[in-house]
């Protein structure tokens, strides 16, 4: 900042010390708007193909795959093919039991281990979370082979209960680390109270803690809903047809027939609409939850 | 009826010995402070006492029975915890009655008890409100009262009152002691704050470093403190220390010699003492009389008017030296000023920091609450 001001037209003024000189840049004003600049261009940046997506779903293929244009006339065909060949809520009701399933079986390992690293740690306790984080780091396509074969093995190709084990396991550490987190910023006098009060460990969780963190318990499982919904190598490799959530479905329009720009944006949008709008409706939760470690 | 007793009590946190052995008896009824510096293992005792902590060697007896391995919940005892540790999400009705709701105790028996215990600590108005929505002496009670509807036989507080302000700090002092009273039941406190322990306990642990200093009522521990910790750390403000020489040791006493020169004799037990011995000299600030005639002599370099009383900061070479004088002292800072004291009220210590043995006994020093309750009542007849 010293430097870049220095160098300002009027910086010859020598005889007035540098922080005292009025700056275009320290100007409240002038900063805000600027960093609202900043803020919208990303967002827009970001949100860009997505709104881009949503309006190719509403053009015709040839018109798809033309010169892009925002003007065109919408026709809802791109919806109706999309239908005709293969029914949505057959993939969308998968989707909802998976990303449900899943998540709520995360739910149930994941507050019995983050109790007892937050309210009895060790001295291994930090080194486990970080090596269950580490687990994320791994490339999932390693694993894929054996997870392939054992699945064969025991019948859970293509079910969806095969496809709960796999994002509940794939969710698991950051579930934990969620909760612990959470966990952690609640009063020990609290359960130690309850303990007082004659509460088993299980009362302690029922009574005390869970009605206690529920915020934070429904963010984790917010961002572990949309983290499943929006799976795809382990759906499409581990699944065909009888449990394909919606992203098998998307998948399924990139065909080797050829590329269709409408359908697909179509069945994207179909396939991205409910988690949009669950998000948006819980952003303020997912917001705390997510910055919940950092701003403390 | 509930006694308690620690027997060669430790505890240790893998290398760090928190608690180094502790005896300690615990009668009926009685009113028993833990007090100490930060850090000196009351509230890992208190927690042990209450289960929450287990000890790694040594027996805890309640009425008789050891209940090391007893859970929390079953050893009849009722904690108060610092932070009150309320349950945000219930109103003051559950939160006094969850212990009853985990023992599945009938709703109309609960509420019953919960109303007996809301009397006592004058709650019925707010019984549906959340704790969010009470006050931090309201917060108080209601721990209190979860406290009270289990009926222990030992009631533990752990520092309960260092969250509250200076004035309703006074007035909960005031109100645990009527309940004391008025329960009937063995209490245990702990705190930090040797006020509160002088004004509420029958008994007094005095707590340093994991070991006990000494045990005693108020009175005792205010006029007969074994050591120069338990000296230094009960009464306020704190026990002045003069580096003394030894003249000689007599029948009467100990003669010593003062900072200024002049000669002086204590009547100590100094018939342990070697010749030479290096001493301490320890009078309390209240003790400390300004007189013109007095063998000691500083500048005063503070003054802090209190009305009735009035605080003198005196500096005497390397030493600064508390006195508590009179409200209408004329004097001013940078007045030269002479004090002295009488002799029986003053303390000497060894080179280990012992104090030798007072030769007489203060008459209050068996004095405790409960004393002071009974002639109390007598005066009043």
């Amino acid at each position: 900042m010293t430097t870049s001001r220095t160098k300002q037209p009027g910086s010859e003024t020598a005889a007035i010390p540098l922080a005292a000189r009025p700056s275009l840049l320290a100007s409240p004003g002038i900063r805000k708007l600027g960093l609202a600049v900043l803020g919208w261009t990303i967002a827009c940046v970001i949100f860009f193909p997505i709104f881009w997506m949503v309006l190719t779903g509403f053009k015709t293929e040839a018109a798809a795959i033309a010169d892009p244009s925002l003007i065109f006339s919408p026709t809802l065909e791109s919806y109706q093919a999309v239908q005709d060949r293969s029914g949505y809520a057959r993939y969308a009701l998968n989707s909802v039991a998976v990303a449900f399933g899943s998540t709520l079986l995360a739910l149930v390992i994941a507050i019995p281990s983050a109790y007892s690293m937050a309210f009895l740690p060790t001295k291994r306790t930090k080194g486990t979370l970080l090596w269950m984080l580490s687990t994320k780091m791994l490339p999932s396509v390693g694993v894929l082979v054996p997870i392939y074969l054992i699945f064969r093995d025991v019948g859970l190709l293509d079910t969806r209960t095969g496809l709960i084990i796999v994002y509940t396991l794939m969710n698991l550490p950051i579930v934990v680390w969620m909760l612990y987190t959470f966990f952690k910023d609640m009063p020990k006098d609290i359960l130690e109270a309850g303990r007082m009060d004659g509460a088993s460990t299980l009362q302690e969780v029922l009574f005390l803690l869970m009605p206690l963190t529920l915020p934070g318990i429904a963010s984790t499982g917010l961002l572990s809903v949309i983290l499943s919904w929006n799976e795809a190598f382990w759906s499409l490799n581990l699944t065909s047809s009888n449990a394909a959530p919606l992203t098998a479905y998307i998948a399924s329009f990139s065909s080797p027939e050829g590329l269709f720009w409408a359908k697909l944006s179509a069945a994207s949008t179909m396939a991205i609409a409910p988690i949009l709008v669950l998000g948006w409706m819980t952003q303020k939760q997912m917001v705390r939850g997510l910055t919940f470690g950092a701003v403390k | 009826m509930a006694t308690l007793q620690l027997k060669q009590i430790t505890k240790s946190f893998d290398d760090t010995h928190v608690i180094k052995g502790i005896d300690l008896e615990v009668n009926d009824k009685e009113f028993v402070v833990f007090v100490g510096p930060s850090g000196c293992g009351k509230s890992t005792l208190m927690r042990m006492i209450a289960g929450l902590e287990s000890a790694t060697s040594g027996d805890i007896v309640i009425d008789g029975q050891r209940i090391n391995d007893v859970g929390p919940a079953d050893r009849g005892l009722a904690m108060v915890f610092q932070s009150y540790a309320l349950y945000p999400h219930m109103t003051v009705e559950d939160n006094m009655g969850f212990s009853m709701r985990l023992a599945k105790v009938p709703k109309e028996q609960r509420r019953q008890k919960v109303l007996e215990a809301a009397q006592i600590l004058q709650l019925e108005p707010l019984l549906d409100r959340k704790p969010k929505a009470l006050s931090g002496g309201q917060r108080q009670r209601v721990a209190i009262g979860r406290a009270i509807v289990r009926n222990p036989s030992i009631f533990l507080f752990d520092e309960p009152l260092s969250n509250l302000d200076a004035a309703l700090r006074v007035q909960m002092r005031i109100e645990l002691a009527r309940l004391h009273e008025e329960l009937d039941a063995t209490m245990i406190y702990v705190t930090h704050d040797q006020i509160e322990a002088m004004t509420m306990a029958d008994k007094i642990v005095v707590l340093h470093d994991g070991e006990v200093e000494q045990v005693g009522s108020p009175m005792e521990l205010y006029h007969h403190p074994c050591n120069r910790f338990v000296a230094g750390f009960i009464g306020s403000p704190k026990m002045n220390f003069l580096e003394v020489g030894l003249e000689r040791t007599h029948a009467e006493g100990v003669e010593i010699r003062l900072p200024g020169g002049g000669t002086c004799s204590v009547p100590a037990d100094g018939s342990e003492l070697a010749v030479d011995s290096a001493l301490e000299l320890g009078v309390r600030p209240e003790h400390l009389l300004l007189d013109d005639q007095g063998p000691l002599e500083g500048e005063i370099q503070v003054l802090e008017r209190l009305g009735g009383q009035t605080s003198l900061y005196v500096q005497m070479g390397e030493l600064m030296v508390t006195i508590m004088a009179d409200g209408d002292v004329a004097h001013r800072v940078h007045d030269k000023v002479r004090f002295g004291f009488e002799p029986e009220r003053a303390h000497l210590f060894d080179a280990s920091g012992l104090a030798l043995p007072s030769l007489h006994q203060h008459p209050l020093a068996r004095l405790t609450r409960r004393d002071n309750r009974v002639a109390s009542d007598a005066d009043s007849l």
